[in-house]
């Protein structure tokens, strides 16, 4: 490892803890309903081990409980986690062109809406090492939590995992705000965003679509919109002379 | 029929793994296309904000709570705070509103 490697590593391990910690609270619930669905403590920190996803892991385990077949579940594993496609996409740019397959299958592995959130964020090119770092801490919180969720089950008084739980929201809140307080797009689509959601969520004609549908529908929707009204071709020169400075 | 609990999880892998591997291994070069490049910058904005809203009033207990965190880290990471900062404050202004009597 090389000392820029070693800095962005140790830089990822810092931003990382946070997310580790939203990460308990949360698949602390997801463990509950892993031992709802039948699931032992191993299985469930298998689960979260190789699938690092909240919405994908419930339904996978709310389709376990159901008795599903395997091709049910895989279906609606790729639907629920087909946003991970399109950041998994927008990611593939941030990487250098020349970065070798093995850090990208490797990066790959925990592309989830809080690391893929911290690596847009960074300047310029992101170094693999970073999210390695990030992963490196993030990961055993995601996965014990799960595993606690189904040993211990709900000894945390409701009122500390529901506090705990907005802290994902609060990440996601300080990833997408600083951007928008510099560029006036960014502020539109994001309470472009807010708005919509909101009105997806509430009016009954779409109430029959699943929360990972809506999402999908709604990214593509707005990114489209601002990408077709607002097209940018500078926003990376610009990310790599901030680098420069 | 009998089904086993390893090969859902499994399969769940599987799927979840190429979905995220996919286009990083593929997609090497940089997009040129502008459209397309501009899109792929907005989808991170729109996404973020599109599952942080309305989601974060069903994830307290009560929904003005979650407002309440909402609007705290909003403030906050405009004024600049840090990542860790924004988030250990939300889940504090949520767990103190829900404290609160008057809601």
């Amino acid at each position: 490892m090389t000392t820029e490697n070693k800095i962005c590593f140790q830089h990822g391990m810092r931003d990382g803890c946070p997310i580790a910690l939203g990460y308990f609270a949360v698949s602390f619930t997801l463990g509950i309903a892993a031992r709802n669905a039948g699931l032992s403590a191993i299985q469930a920190f298998v689960a979260s081990v190789l699938n690092n996803a909240s919405a994908g892991e419930y339904a996978g385990f709310s389709l376990i409980a159901a008795g599903s077949t395997y091709l049910e579940t895989a279906i609606m594993t790729l639907v629920v986690n087909a946003r991970y496609l399109l950041m998994s996409c927008s990611l593939s740019q941030k990487l250098k062109p020349e970065t070798p397959l093995r850090h990208r299958m490797l990066v790959a592995y925990d592309v989830t809406d809080e690391i893929f959130g911290i690596c847009v964020a960074q300047p310029g090119y992101l170094n693999p090492w970073y999210a390695y770092g990030a992963i490196a801490v993030a990961i055993p919180g995601w996965a014990f939590g799960t595993c606690l969720g189904v040993i211990m089950g709900n000894v945390l008084p409701t009122r500390v995992v529901s506090a705990l739980s907005v802290g994902l929201y609060g990440m996601f809140l300080a990833i997408i705000i600083p951007p928008a307080r510099k560029n006036k797009v960014i502020a539109g689509l994001v309470a472009a965003g807010f708005a919509a959601s909101f009105l997806v969520n509430r009016l009954p004609l779409f109430s029959g679509l699943s929360t990972g549908i809506k999402t999908i529908a709604l990214t593509i929707a707005l990114a489209l919109l601002a990408a077709v009204l607002f097209p940018t071709d500078t926003v990376n020169s610009e990310e790599k002379k901030e680098e420069v400075h | 029929m009998q089904h086993n609990i390893w090969i859902y999880l499994l399969v769940m892998a599987g799927v979840s793994y190429l979905i995220r591997m996919t286009p990083l291994a593929l997609i090497r070069r940089e997009i040129t296309n502008r459209h397309l490049r501009s899109f792929l910058f907005y989808v991170p904005y729109a996404t973020l904000a599109v599952m942080t809203f309305p989601a974060i009033m069903e994830a307290t207990q009560t929904p003005v709570a979650g407002l309440c965190a909402l609007i705290a880290g909003i403030v906050l990471a405009w004024k600049g705070c840090s990542l860790f900062q924004v988030a250990v404050l939300c889940c504090a202004v949520a767990f103190v509103t829900e404290l609160l009597p008057i809601f």
